[in-house]
This record gives C-alpha cells, structure tokens and sequence, in this order.
C-alpha cells in the first residue's frame, strides 16, 4: 500500500487542497458588492489555471504523453487563462 | 546504475511500473482524448459565455453571487481531489500484480468519496429552493444552475464509470485493453474534478 501512495501525485494532492483553501479565502475575504476587485479575481484565476495543468499532468499523466497530446493540454490551459483573464477584464 | 535508479524514480513519479518508462504513453484509448477535449471545449464556451453576461450587469452578478454557499463549494473541490487521488492510487495498483488486490478497494473508494460531492450539491440546491432561489430568479442564477447542473450530470456519469472500472478492477490478469480501459475512464474522472477546479472559483469566488 505504502508503494502506491507514496508518489509524486501524493504530493500534488497536498498542493492541490492547500491552493484551493487559498483560493477560497481570498475569494471570501476581497470584499463584496458591484465593486471590480480585480487582482485578487486574477489571482483566482490564476491560481485555478496552475491547478489545472497539475491535474492534467500528473493525475491524467499527460506529463509522461506523446508531445502532441502534452502540448494540446498546455495550449488549453494556456487559452483558458487568457479568455478567462480577458473575458474578465474587458467584457 | 544511478540512471537506472533516476529512470525508476522517474516513472514512480509519474505513476507508472518501469516498462512505461522508456517510452511515451498515451493514457487510455487515444480516442477518449477527443472526448475529454469535446468536452474541456464546450464548458470553456459556457465560461466564456457566464463572463460576456457577466460583463453586461456586474451589479446584479455580484449580489448574487453573495447568497452563494462558498464554504460548500470549497468543501466540494478537496470532495473530487480526494477521490481524484484515490482513482490515480487505484490506476498504479492495476499495473502492479503484486499490488492489484488494491486497485478495486481504491476505486470503489473514489466512488465512495465522489457520491459525497453529489450529497452536497444536493444539499446546496436544497438550501437554494429554499430560499426561493430558482434558476428563473435571475440570468446569474440561470447560468449557476445550468453549469453546476451539467457539471453535476458529468459527476454522475463519472461515478457510473468508475463503477464499471471497479468490476474490472478485480481481474486478476488484466490484458493491456482493460488497462487503458481503466485509464481512459479514470482520465474522464480527473476531467469532471478539472472542470470543477475552474467552475468552483468562476461562479463563487471571482467578483
């Protein structure tokens, strides 16, 4: 047992719930109303992007995938965070 | 040796046995990825669509988003994690014989965890309908219900997948086609948690 969780995946995991109870008390704590609180709101995004890749990456094992398959992933998180940032600003 | 050594780290790592370290692997059937990118696609295009509406009434999206239960949300993404992790722990045992015993134990584990996530979402909808929140309340309630809704349909046929992949889990011989069976459908599970990680911090958190 000890064999299979002792893993780099193990890790990310632990990465994983600290960002999102980071993410959660920033996105609880930047205030609320009409407001644009807009670099707390980047960082989220930000923040929820990273996650992603890592997700992909070592839970999907895309880290360890053909080229083509890896950079597909990387573009999408690429794209995501910049519609998400953009769309965020400018919209 | 130490490049033997390096090398058996390396797929330890990445959580596979040593004879996928050499090469590079495709996880599951490379047809699932046409599937898990079809879908990674349409969810961005509704994500793009919730910011452009969004972008029209700020005021009336941020009010909103006020009577949402943010500590539920947050407690859902470490729900999917956790099962996240139980799946990948389930998909390196079924490569081992000699940790195979483990892999359906670990997936119906995943399964255990997961259906938690279809509990609270229950839970929040409850609170909502109580409250009279419904998704003709308002467009931002609209867009809540119709992506926390598709997502949760996501979830369900998640939990149905890794329930079939716990029956062949128990193979005591599983040939290479159940392995990237197994990986295919696991991958779909990471997908529902990936696409959560986004969803849980564009609806409830970013103002």
């Amino acid at each position: 047992m000890r064999s299979v969780v002792r893993t780099k995946a193990s890790l990310i995991w632990f990465l994983l719930c600290a960002l999102t109870i980071v993410s959660w008390a920033l996105g609880t704590n930047h205030g609320s109303g009409a407001g644009h609180h807009l670099p707390a709101s980047l960082v989220i995004f930000a923040v929820a992007v990273f996650k992603v890749r890592l997700v992909g990456l070592y839970f999907m094992e895309l880290k360890t995938a053909p080229t083509v398959l890896r950079g597909l992933f990387e573009g999408y998180c690429l794209g995501l965070f910049g519609l998400l940032t953009a769309m965020f600003v400018f919209s | 040796m130490t490049n033997m050594v390096d090398s058996a780290r390396a797929a330890d790592d990445a959580g596979l046995d040593a004879s996928h370290a050499s090469q590079r692997h495709v996880p599951g059937e490379p047809g699932i990825w046409v599937l898990l990118f079809g879908d990674m696609l349409v969810f961005t295009v509704l994500f793009t669509v919730y910011l452009h509406q969004r972008g029209i009434r700020p005021e009336l999206f941020a009010e909103s988003q006020g009577a949402l239960n943010r500590a539920l949300g947050a407690t859902n993404t470490l729900v999917l994690l956790t099962s996240s992790i139980l799946v990948v722990f389930a998909t390196r045992a079924l490569r081992r014989p000699e940790l195979r015993y483990l892999a359906r134990r670990l997936t119906l584990g995943g399964v255990l965890v997961g259906s938690c996530f279809v509990v609270i979402k229950a839970f929040e909808y409850h609170e909502k309908i109580a409250a009279g929140i419904t998704p003709s309340t308002n467009e931002f309630f609209m867009y809540y219900f119709v992506l926390t809704g598709l997502h949760l349909a996501h979830v369900v046929i998640g939990l149905i997948v890794l329930t079939v992949l716990s029956t062949l889990a128990r193979k005591p011989e599983p040939t290479k086609t159940h392995i990237a069976f197994f990986e295919g459908g696991a991958c779909f599970w990471h997908m529902v948690d990936l696409l959560w990680i986004v969803i849980f911090p564009l609806v409830f958190l970013v103002r």
